[in-house]
């Protein structure tokens, strides 16, 4: 409680509506940790099957587009900058240029999500899905492989969608002036958010296209 | 956090927060209430309906075990209710009993607090955990039929058997979700609303315990979510990462599951380890024996109790060196449990102790828990385990310690704030008959499968060999014994709960700062931020000034 000391008067239910925001960040930190578990698990399964099946996961990264990967790393890192930008702009009292900020963050996090659709068409396409007939050619690395790689992005690109939310949440109420300069908490636990997603994917990024 | 609910001018600290006037009437008053002593009560009405749900499922399985052969059920039919027996009991019951409700109750009574940090987040884990109560129910009724793998939902056979896995998977998921964010909230709370001069070393070991508890609830749960997700992701596309026939390996299955719920084991245990800590110094009117060594004891148990999953695989064919180094961390974990039980014996000893019946479920819990413990250091010693493993041996051990331990101090617990939750006394005698019948027939029921697990009757069958029909006839009536204890104990406190008389603000003694309130507490718990000047549990001068003991 911040402001503990002056209860002794009658405004007891003013304490209960008290502002916390180094709490409200720490929880936030809480969270990303849980989050970061909850792709550790995944990293963990990577690092057995790789362990495992080093051929079947050299061969299958090599039918990744590095190219589209390199580009949306470089989306990605962008809308995170920008999301730094729109919260120095907001404690800036510059609400305009913060929420010009957050339109470019949710054009890149929709333009990755195209990318990613393309992407996953593409292997579609060629019949590269579970149980599909070209995977189950493979040899079972590879199959092991895309099934983690469907899995890992997927989640991430879910995660994605959920930040783009947790946006466009955040710029609503930056228009109605409920977040604003003094009091921007939650729209920084939204930036961190964002940042865990990009972290993601800088490691999903090496694992899965560049490695050979 | 803002607090929505409290809404009420002027002074209310005087009306308890039962009848507190809030913006919502009726029934909303509970449903939108954030109130952290609502939200516990509410919780108490979840756990304690699906602890009788899982106990009555039980009853059956012991029935079916009365005489060998198929007698009232057939093999699939009793596969599908050990399994929810384990469900339910340990997502429903065990991990939110002491954490969900008296964590939620006392936590900030403990620690001078008016809420827990995130209120409305409070409210959506107890929604989460009953939204994903319901998806459990609802998987009963729909798909394939009943779920049949065990509570531990092993590979590959989950990810083949046609009945309903998914959707208890699913469940499991969202309470686990229910959990996280519990633990979220418990560790900011602790951190950031801890009253003035509630320093770290001056909280009661109670809050002790739930931090660790939370820790390893953000720590670990996020793993068995990812697990569960794969599995459903197994059986709706195939994707074959835990399927052989693709390439996947069920072992990783079995590692990654037992990353989250051997850690798990200790989110169970701990919170009751924190509650004998409160009990034996207040019935005792002794300060606890080595403070310090029990707060960092739950420390080091969350810390190494995430070390040893490994020695759920001794026999599923992991490497000796692994095996050997899960072996000896196994080994290392007992010493913090044991350092609790010789300071909780060390505090009783030239103490003034008061055999009331929260202390008497608590020495009951000692003897049990320490059966309980030393059988673990036989399962977790290699060469003895591949000969008990899946054997009735680890069921009996399971069950001293989970429900020996996490079951006996919720009753425990239940009849030590019972007055506080409730304002209301129950009939001491009552309840000290109810703990020696539960005693008797909890012994019952579990030492004959310490026995014949022993001469070789496996697990999670429903026949068996004629010569070990003996032990299956003492345990089921240990059975009846044990449930009917236990319905006379809850029909106690419900007599207690109509009829009892009216509860002072501290009937036992107690020193820490939830017994400084009026029974049941007020809507805002204290009328004034109170100030801590000592440690908890300073029983040295009880001599009539036990006002200014409190802490």
């Amino acid at each position: 409680m911040s402001n503990h000391t002056d209860t002794a008067n009658e405004e007891i239910h003013e304490v209960h509506m008290h502002r916390d925001d180094f709490g409200s960040k720490m929880g936030m930190w809480l969270f990303l940790f849980t989050e970061i578990l909850l792709f550790g698990g995944l990293f963990l399964l990577y690092a057995g099957y790789r362990f495992i099946y080093p051929d079947g996961f050299a061969a299958a990264a090599a039918e990744l587009d590095v190219l589209l990967g390199c580009i949306n790393t470089v989306i990605l890192l962008t809308s995170s900058l920008t999301v730094v930008l729109a919260i120095v702009a907001l404690q800036k009292n510059n609400k305009k240029l913060s929420l010009f900020f957050l339109w470019v963050t949710v054009i890149c996090g929709l333009v990755f999500l195209v990318n990613k659709y393309f992407e996953w068409g593409a292997k579609f396409h060629h019949g590269i899905y579970p149980k599909g007939p070209a995977l189950q050619e493979m040899s079972e690395g590879e199959v092991m492989y895309f099934g983690l790689y469907y899995v890992m992005t997927g989640l991430h690109a879910l995660h994605i969608i959920v930040g783009l939310a947790f946006i466009g949440f955040i710029m609503w109420q930056i228009k109605k002036d409920i977040i604003t300069s003094t009091n921007f908490q939650r729209f920084e636990n939204s930036g961190l958010y964002w940042h865990l997603v990009d972290i993601i994917w800088i490691f999903l990024f090496p694992l899965l296209y560049l490695i050979h | 956090m803002a607090n929505g609910t409290i809404a009420v001018p002027g002074r209310t600290a005087e009306v308890d927060f039962y009848n507190v006037r809030g913006r919502y009437k009726g029934i909303w008053s509970w449903l939108l209430t954030v109130d952290h002593k609502r939200i516990g009560l509410m919780y108490m009405s979840g756990v304690i309906f699906f602890f009788l749900v899982a106990m009555t499922l039980g009853v059956f399985m012991r029935l079916e075990m009365l005489s060998p052969g198929e007698t009232l059920m057939k093999a699939q039919t009793y596969n599908s209710i050990f399994t929810l027996h384990g469900v339910i009991m340990v997502f429903l019951f065990i991990i939110p009993s002491v954490p969900a409700i008296f964590g939620n109750f006392f936590l900030p009574l403990q620690i001078g607090a008016r809420d827990v940090l995130f209120p409305r987040l409070n409210l959506m884990s107890w929604y989460l955990y009953m939204i994903g109560a319901v998806l459990a129910i609802l998987s009963l009724f729909s798909g394939g039929g009943i779920m049949d793998t065990g509570w531990t939902f092993y590979v590959p056979y989950s990810i083949r058997t046609t009945t309903n896995v998914s959707m208890s998977v699913f469940a499991a998921f969202v309470l686990g979700f229910s959990t996280i964010l519990t633990g979220i909230n418990f560790i900011g709370t602790i951190h950031r609303l801890r009253c003035p001069g509630m320093t770290w070393f001056r909280m009661p070991l109670f809050c002790w315990s739930l931090y660790a508890t939370s820790w390893i609830q953000v720590l670990a749960t996020p793993v068995i979510g990812i697990t569960l997700v794969l599995i459903i992701l197994e059986r709706l596309i195939g994707i074959g990462i835990f399927d052989p026939t693709l390439g996947g390996d069920p072992l990783l299955y079995q590692h990654m599951f037992w990353i989250y719920s051997h850690p798990a084991v200790y989110i169970m245990i701990l919170p009751a380890m924190g509650v004998v800590s409160e009990i034996i110094p207040t019935f005792s009117k002794k300060p606890i024996f080595g403070y310090t060594p029990i707060a960092m004891s739950s420390l080091g148990i969350a810390l190494v109790g995430y070390l040893v999953w490994g020695h759920h695989m001794f026999s599923s064919g992991i490497s000796d060196t692994s095996r050997v180094i899960f072996s000896l961390l196994t080994f290392f974990v007992a010493l913090p449990s044991g350092i609790k039980v010789f300071n909780w014996v060390a505090t009783l000893y030239k103490g003034s102790i008061t055999v009331a019946a929260p202390m008497l479920f608590t020495l009951l819990f000692i003897f049990i828990f320490s059966i309980g413990g030393l059988a673990g250091l036989v399962l977790g010693a290699l060469n003895t385990d591949l000969h008990l493993t899946d054997t009735y041996f680890v069921v009996a051990h399971f069950h001293y310690v989970m429900f020996g331990g996490m079951g006996i101090i919720f009753f425990a617990s239940l009849h030590y704030w019972f007055p506080k939750m409730f304002g209301k006394m129950y009939n001491e005698r009552r309840a000290k008959i109810a703990a020696v019948w539960i005693a008797i027939g909890f012994n019952c029921l579990y030492f004959p499968m310490y026995i014949m697990g022993y001469m070789g009757m496996p697990r999670r069958y429903y026949d068996y060999l004629p010569e070990f029909q003996i032990y299956h006839i003492i345990a089921t009536v240990g059975s009846w014994i044990l449930v009917s204890g236990i319905l006379f104990m809850f029909a106690n406190l419900l007599i207690g709960l109509r009829r009892g008389s009216p509860a002072p603000d501290n009937p036992w003694g107690g020193t820490t700062l939830e017994w400084t309130v009026p029974s049941p507490p007020p809507m805002e718990n204290f009328e004034e931020i109170p100030v801590v000047t000592r440690g908890p549990y300073d029983h040295t001068e009880v001599d009539g000034k036990e006002e200014k003991l409190m802490q």
